[in-house]
C-alpha cells in the first residue's frame, strides 16, 4: 500500500513475476520489512485480530450459506437442521455466532485502545473515520445476520429496530415499508436481510482495505504517541509483530474456542429457539451485548424521534472526535486529567449497556434504571462535547519523551540493571 | 564445529531456531487440515439426506407388462414387471456380445421384477420406455433421446454412446410384492 521496494529477489521466477505484476514487492514492503515501532504492546494486536476473525466469519458464513434457507416459511428449520443434520453444521453455526460477538469484543478493545492512545488525532483522522464506517457496516451486518435465524428474538427485533424509522416524520412509514418490502416483517424481508448480509462482509473487507492503506501512510500510533523519527525507532514488522501477532491469536483462540465448544449460546437469547411468531411478542426483548449500550440511550429519550436521533449521534459523534479532541498529545499517559476522564467515559459505557439489558422500570440504588440511562447518556454526550475541547485547553501535559528509541533502550537497561 | 571450543551464538541457535521453525509450521499446517475437514464435510449429504435415502415400493398394483417410476435419493427408479417373452429375450443373449457383459439373472432377483436406476449412464438423460407408447428403442427396453442410446429388457447397454448398463439399485423384497430400495 505504500510504493513498492526496489526489493529483487533471488528467485528468478519471483523477481521474473514480480517485474510484471509487484506482488512481491508490496507484500515484502507492507508485511515482511514494513517497518513498525519499537515499542507497541499487545494493544496493537487487536487490528490484526479483528481481520483474522472477519475471515473465519466469511468462511463459516458461505459454508452456513450452503445449507440456509431464506425464506420465512423455512429459515427456522433450516437453521435446526444445520445444527442436527448438516455435518459439523453445529460447530459452523457456533463458530459464526459466537464469531460475531468476539469480533465485537475485539473491535471495541481496538477502539478503546484508539481512544487511550490518540491514536485518531493528526495525521490519523482518515484512518479513524474508515474505522468508525468500519463499526457502522459491521453493526448493521451483525443487525441483518442476527434476523436470518428466524427465532422470536430475530422476528421482534428486526421488526423494533425498522420501526426506528417510522420516527422520522412524513416519509418515516414510507422508509419502514420499503425495508419490509411489505407492511411487516416478512418473506421478503428476510430475503433482502440475506443478500445484504450475504454483500456487506465483503464491503468491509474493501473498507478494511483503505483503512490498512491509511494506516501504511503514517504507520501505527504507538504507546508514547509521539512521531515516529529516525529508522531507529522502527523494526521490521516480519518476523517481531508476526510473532507477536500469532501469540496473541493462539491466546484469543482458546478464549474463542471455550464458548464455540462448552458455551455456544452464551451470548444469545433463549427465546430465538421459539420459531418466530408475529402475533406474540415475548415479554422482554433485549438486543445483542454490543448494541446495548446505544440501545440504553434510545430508551433514555422520552420522544421517539429524538431518541432515533441521539442514538445515530452516538455513532456519529466518533466522526468528528478528532476534532473534538483540542489536546496535541496523543497518548493518556502524558496526560494526567484526560486519562482519568477515559476511564470514567470507559466504565459509562459498560453502565450503559448494563442500563440497556434492564428493563427502565427496575429500579438501582432506589431509582429507575430510566433515570440512571439519563444520566449515563448525559455523560456519554458531555465526555465528547465538553471534557474533550475542555480538558485539551487546561491541562498540562507531562513532558513527552525524545524519541521512541531512547525511551525503548532506557527500559532496557533498566531491565539488565 | 570450528577450533574454538565455545560455540558462536549462530551455531547454538540456528538449528535451534530451525527446529523450532519447522516444527512449529507442521503443526500449524496440520491444524489447518484438521480445520478445514469440517467445513469439507459440511457440504456432503447431511443425515437427512441419508435417512431419506431409501424408498418402500408396493408392487402389487403393476400389472404384467407394465412399468412405474419411483424416487429414490432424488432419481427416478424404474421397475418394470416383465412379460415372459421379455424375459425369455433377456436370458437368450449371449453376454459375450454385450459391451458391458452381465447375465440377465445376475440383474434381476425375481424374474418377473426388473429395477434399474432409470438414468442413462452416458450424461445422465432419463431413458423413454416405461409408457407402453414410448419408443423403447431397437431391443425393446428403453430409449436414450439425447443421443441415441438403446437398452434391452434388462437395461442393458446394447447400442449407442452410453458405456454401461441402466444400474441395479440395492433392494430387497420385504414381502412377496413389497421391496425397499436402498
Ligand atoms: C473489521 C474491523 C477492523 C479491522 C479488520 C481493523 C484492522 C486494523 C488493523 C490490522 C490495524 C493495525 C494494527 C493495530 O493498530 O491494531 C488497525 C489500526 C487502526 N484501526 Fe482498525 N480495524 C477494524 C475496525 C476499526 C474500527 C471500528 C476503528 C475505530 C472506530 C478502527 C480504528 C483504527 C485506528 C485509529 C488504527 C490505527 C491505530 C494505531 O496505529 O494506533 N478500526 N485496524
Ligand atoms: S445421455 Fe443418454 S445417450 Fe447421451
Amino acid at each position: 500500500m505504500s510504493a513498492p521496494s526496489n526489493k529483487k529477489f533471488e528467485n528468478r521466477l519471483v523477481q521474473w513475476i514480480d517485474d510484471r505484476l509487484p506482488i512481491f514487492s508490496y507484500a515484502d514492503a507492507n508485511v515482511i520489512a514494513y517497518p513498525t515501532p519499537k515499542n507497541l504492546n499487545y494493544w496493537w494486536n487487536y487490528g490484526s485480530l479483528a481481520g483474522i476473525i472477519l475471515v473465519i466469519m466469511l468462511v463459516t458464513g458461505i459454508f452456513l450459506a450452503m445449507n440456509y434457507q431464506p425464506h420465512a416459511d423455512v429459515a427456522f428449520a433450516s437453521v435446526e437442521r444445520i445444527v442436527r443434520d448438516v455435518n459439523y453444521g453445529w460447530l459452523l453455526r457456533y463458530l459464526h455466532m459466537n464469531g460475531a460477538s468476539m469480533f465485537f469484543i475485539v473491535v471495541y478493545i481496538h477502539m478503546f485502545r484508539g481512544l487511550y492512545y490518540g491514536s485518531y488525532k493528526a495525521p490519523r483522522e482518515i484512518l479513524w473515520m474508515v474505522g468508525v464506517t468500519i463499526y457502522l457496516a459491521m453493526m448493521a451486518t451483525a443487525f441483518m445476520g442476527y434476523v436470518l435465524p428466524w427465532g422470536q428474538m430475530s422476528f421482534w427485533g428486526a421488526t423494533v429496530i425498522t420501526n426506528l424509522f417510522s420516527a422520522f416524520p412524513l416519509v418515516g412509514d414510507y422508509i419502514v415499508t420499503w425495508i419490509w418490502g411489505g407492511f411487516s416483517v416478512d418473506v421478503p424481508t428476510i430475503n433482502r436481510f440475506f443478500v445484504w448480509h450475504y454483500l456487506l462482509p465483503f464491503i468491509l473487507i474493501g473498507l478494511v482495505i483503505v483503512h490498512l492503506w491509511a494506516l501504511h501512510v503514517h504507520k501505527s500510533n504507538n504507546p508514547l504517541g509521539i512521531d515516529i523519527k529516525s529508522p531507529q525507532d522502527m523494526m521490521p514488522f516480519h518476523p517481531f509483530y508476526t510473532i507477536k501477532d500469532l501469540y496473541g491469536l493462539g491466546l484469543f483462540m482458546i478464549f474463542f474456542m471455550y464458548f464455540v465448544f462448552f458455551a455456544p449460546n452464551f451470548f444469545g437469547e433463549p427465546d430465538n429457539y421459539i420459531p418466530a411468531n408475529p402475533m406474540v411478542t415475548p415479554p422482554h426483548i433485549v438486543p445483542e451485548w454490543y448494541f446495548l449500550p446505544f440501545y440504553a440511550i434510545l430508551r433514555a429519550v422520552p420522544d421517539k424521534l429524538g431518541g432515533v436521533l441521539l442514538m445515530f449521534a452516538g455513532v456519529f459523534v466518533l466522526y468528528v472526535l478528532p476534532w473534538l479532541d483540542t489536546s496535541k498529545v496523543r497518548s493518556a499517559t502524558f496526560r494526567p486529567i484526560f486519562k482519568q476522564m477515559y476511564w470514567i467515559f470507559f466504565l459509562d459505557c459498560i453502565f450503559l449497556g448494563y442500563i440497556g439489558f434492564n428493563s427502565p422500570d427496575e429500579q438501582l440504588l432506589g431509582m429507575k434504571m430510566l433515570y440512571w440511562g439519563r444520566i449515563a447518556t448525559a455523560y456519554y454526550f458531555f465526555h465528547f462535547l465538553v471534557l474533550l475541547p475542555l480538558i485539551g485547553k487546561l491541562e498540562t501535559p507531562k513532558p513527552l519523551p525524545s524519541s521512541i528509541y531512547e525511551e525503548v533502550a532506557k527500559k532496557c537497561r533498566a531491565k539488565e540493571d | 564445529m570450528t577450533d574454538n571450543p565455545t560455540n558462536t551464538a549462530e551455531e547454538i541457535d540456528g538449528p535451534r531456531r530451525d527446529f523450532l521453525l519447522i516444527s512449529t509450521s507442521a503443526l500449524g499446517a496440520a491444524g489447518v487440515a484438521v480445520a478445514a475437514w469440517p467445513f469439507i464435510h459440511s457440504i456432503n449429504p447431511a443425515a437427512d439426506v441419508l435417512a431419506l435415502a431409501s424408498t418402500e415400493v408396493d408392487l402389487s398394483a403393476i400389472e404384467e407388462g407394465q412399468s412405474v417410476t419411483v424416487m429414490w435419493r432424488g432419481k427416478p427408479v424404474f421397475i418394470r414387471h416383465r412379460s415372459a417373452a421379455e424375459i425369455a429375450e433377456a436370458e437368450s443373449v449371449d453376454t459375450s456380445d454385450l459391451k458391458d457383459p452381465e447375465s440377465d439373472a445376475d440383474r434381476v432377483q425375481k424374474a418377473q421384477w426388473l429395477v434399474t436406476v432409470g438414468v442413462c449412464t452416458h450424461l445422465g438423460c432419463i431413458p423413454s420406455g416405461q409408457s407402453v407408447g414410448d419408443n423403447r428403442g431397437e431391443f425393446g427396453g428403453w430409449y436414450c433421446p439425447c443421443h441415441g442410446s438403446h437398452y434391452d429388457t434388462s437395461g442393458r447397454i446394447r447400442k449407442g454412446p452410453a458405456p454401461f448398463n441402466l444400474p441395479v439399485p440395492p433392494y430387497a423384497f420385504t414381502e412377496d410384492t413389497m421391496i425397499v430400495i436402498g
